[in-house]
């Protein structure tokens, strides 16, 4: 793969960079990895933050290397570790949990804290975003760039179309009416909401079953529960959206294109990460709204996003310099910056009492969504074999949205998938 | 110690050659023979050793519908560049070994996508193929016909995908076309206009055969291409909608990459390599008999 070289060449170069440094004062020199999945000038705003916390610790080196998005960032920092240059931290899918157990990589932050403070810290987050991080008591990952998913919808849009532009849609019912009114009004001309289908198709899913009530896993990934009634309901849902409501384009619909069909108002809504709202509200030149997601039986998103991971093969000095770095981080005035700069969320309920939060929210207000959708939230499809079981999840959506299959036929042939691959796992 | 005449000769040339045979025996003899070990063993589970089992992963292989799926989907896409690909490029070629007006403007024109590195290309298409704001559909659209879900529609995303790669593809071979006609010596078409050939015939019985060296070269390239070069469904599809337009290497790259699963990743790969090398010999037995070499 051609990314490997200029990869290669910018590790030689921090390398080098890094020793001449070294010579000079010896600071704990930290490798860290970092996704962006969502685009825009993110990796300015981490060069930044880098920065402030070099100048606040000259004893502590970090070189921050964007490594590309989710899937990227997990390869390098395994080639890495194969090569034996482990990092000592990086921020990582937080449903790389079990697969960076399976391989040994990580350690537990309960093994790191030492003080009552770090302790505390280690509590200071919204339960909900330790879901993905914790596993059989112990806690493997610090939430970073954390997002839920949201509905994001054109006011303008509903005004043309006879609907009240201040109601988003609060169930499935009033989603595919609004959403069809919507396509009526506008001739054909507009999509009434848009939901993304590559990518990461199964987050999207996750969303419908579990505001029909339904969890997609067991609590210890060792099991999924993918053809159930519900499931398939949920998923029935989606389908109708295209083949019956006439509200949504057949076949897939592109997560990496998606934000632009939204600023070019090809659809009125769209279901997305929160990740992307500071991008949505610099492009977009029509008044939009954030709220929750419909419901069904109950509100109801997965959380997504990357956590703190502290690699296992490094020096206890280096993990320790990893632990200061990633406390500095997640403190809550760089969480409040980091949301307001990216359309993530806080990490933790003192990020949102903090000033500059605080009058963010109160001049933006579709910035608190994600935080109060956070109480109606479930953890991301996480399991052992994670890539394998999303995928098959993954393609029975596809396969139900392209009408290859029906969604029962398509999510019943995904739970014989998934429970062959996790069989040797039951415990 | 003296050597020979003939020893210090052989010595020589073992020196020439040692730089290259150190270098593909690390990048290319030594990980083939260990993807070939790794295909015979399965990897202990939670620790265990990992433990020997014959040609299993193979047949676990073959009973994969997926890669007979994504198998299936390669051989369409071999076989909906490759031709397309080379006929294009020679088409192509000829065009600008003419006289017309503006003629180093064209070649560069046609050979840019090549230069472009295939993500940022990639990244491009997206955008022409995006069903409600792309290029495409728009012009579909001021010509009255409704839009196609380029790359979400199963039964049309790998065919995107192929048009993708001949348009990347077809301007690199075009260069090669090109310095082969101009090696052709002037005198046969002098020669052939003073017999009274038409322009037809003339293309197919001198210019065509003189450039099989160069067709069978584009080939084995083109062949190569396939199945080696698969950057562009990073960006376009991530080889869906539901394995669409998942290709053999990329299917490798989830085994090993997104699934861990290095022994299947290894299993496909020593798969890839014995089909290709068939197909490598086959056509140099078959072809390189009927290639005319000047």
């Amino acid at each position: 793969m051609r990314a490997r070289i200029p990869f290669a060449l910018s590790a030689l170069t921090a390398g080098l960079l890094g020793a001449g440094q070294a010579a000079a004062n010896d600071p704990v020199e930290l490798t860290m990895y970092y996704p962006v999945a969502v685009g825009g000038a993110l990796t300015d705003v981490v060069d930044g933050l880098v920065e402030d916390f070099e100048n606040e610790h000259p004893d502590i080196d970090v070189e921050a290397i964007y490594a590309g998005n989710y899937d990227d960032t997990r390869v390098r920092a395994m080639s890495a570790m194969e090569a034996g240059d482990t990092p000592q931290l990086s921020v990582m899918f937080s449903i790389d949990l079990y697969e960076l157990l399976e391989q040994d990589a990580i350690v537990a932050f309960d093994d790191l804290v030492e003080s009552d403070a770090e302790r505390e810290w280690l509590d200071s987050f919204y339960p909900g975003l330790m879901e993905n991080g914790r596993l059989d008591g112990k806690t493997y990952g610090i939430p970073f760039q954390r997002s839920t998913i949201v509905l994001f919808w054109n006011k303008d849009a509903f005004e043309a179309a006879g609907l009240d532009p201040e109601t988003p849609p609060e169930n499935w019912e009033q989603m595919a009416e609004m959403a069809a009114t919507v396509r009526e009004a506008s001739d054909g001309d507009q999509w009434g909401v848009m939901v993304p289908s590559t990518g990461y198709p199964y987050w999207m899913f996750q969303a419908f079953a579990f505001q029909n009530g339904h969890r997609l896993m067991s609590e210890d990934g060792t099991e999924v529960y993918f053809d159930d009634p519900a499931a398939i309901e949920a998923l029935e849902y989606w389908v109708s959206l295209a083949d019956e409501h006439d509200a949504m384009p057949d076949d897939t619909i592109e997560w990496g294109t998606l934000r632009q069909n939204f600023i070019e108002e090809s659809t009125a809504m769209m279901w997305h990460t929160t990740g992307n709202l500071s991008a949505v509200r610099s492009d977009a030149d029509f008044d939009f709204g954030v709220a929750m997601l419909p419901m069904k039986t109950q509100r109801g998103s997965p959380t997504g996003g990357g956590n703190f991971y502290v690699f296992k093969d490094t020096t206890e000095e280096e993990q320790r310099a990893a632990m200061t770095f990633i406390r500095w981080m997640t403190a809550p005035e760089r969480a409040a910056a980091w949301s307001i700069e990216t359309g993530y969320m806080g990490v933790s309920p003192a990020a949102y009492e903090t000033e500059a939060l605080r009058d963010y929210v109160e001049d933006f207000a579709p910035a608190a969504v994600a935080r109060d959708q956070l109480e109606h939230s479930t953890a991301e499809l996480s399991t052992y074999q994670g890539g394998r079981v999303r995928r098959a999840l993954d393609n029975a959506v596809q396969a139900a949205l392209t009408g290859q299959m029906t969604p029962e036929e398509a999510l019943t042939q995904a739970q014989q998938e998934a429970e062959g691959v996790l069989r040797r796992y039951a415990r | 110690m003296t050597l020979t005449a003939h020893g210090k000769l052989q010595l020589y040339g073992a020196l020439l050659l040692l730089p290259a045979a150190v270098l593909l025996a690390a990048f290319a003899y030594l990980p083939t023979i260990m993807t070939v070990i790794n295909s015979l063993f399965l990897p202990g589970f939670r620790g265990e050793p990992a433990e020997f089992v014959g040609v299993e992963n193979y047949q676990v292989l073959f009973d994969d519908p997926t890669f007979w799926k994504v198998a299936r989907n390669n051989l369409l896409y071999a076989l909906g560049t490759i031709p397309t690909s080379i006929a294009l490029a020679l088409g192509m070629a000829l065009f600008v070994n003419g006289k017309l007006p503006g003629r180093g403007f064209v070649r560069m024109a046609y050979f840019t996508p090549t230069i472009l590195p295939m993500i940022a290309a990639a990244n491009i298409w997206m955008f022409f193929y995006a069903p409600q704001i792309g290029l495409f559909n728009s012009l579909l659209e001021a010509l009255g016909f409704s839009g196609v879900n380029w790359l979400g529609n199963p039964s049309v995303a790998l065919g995107s995908v192929i048009v993708m790669s001949v348009w990347k593809e077809a301007g690199f071979f075009m260069i090669f076309y090109l310095a082969a006609l101009q090696s052709i010596p002037p005198e046969l078409k002098e020669a052939a206009d003073l017999e009274g050939t038409g322009r037809w015939s003339f293309f197919w019985r001198v210019t065509f055969p003189l450039l099989m060296p160069t067709t069978l070269f584009v080939l084995i390239n083109a062949l190569i291409n396939a199945v080696r070069v698969v950057d562009h469904l990073f960006i376009l599809t991530k080889g869906g909608p539901n394995n669409a337009t998942n290709l053999l290497l990329y299917y490798v790259y989830e085994n090993a990459f997104s699934f861990f699963d290095r022994t299947t990743a290894a299993t496909i790969t020593v798969v890839i390599l014995l089909v290709l090398a068939v197909v490598a010999t086959l056509k140099f037995t078959i072809l390189d008999r009927r290639t005319h070499y000047q």
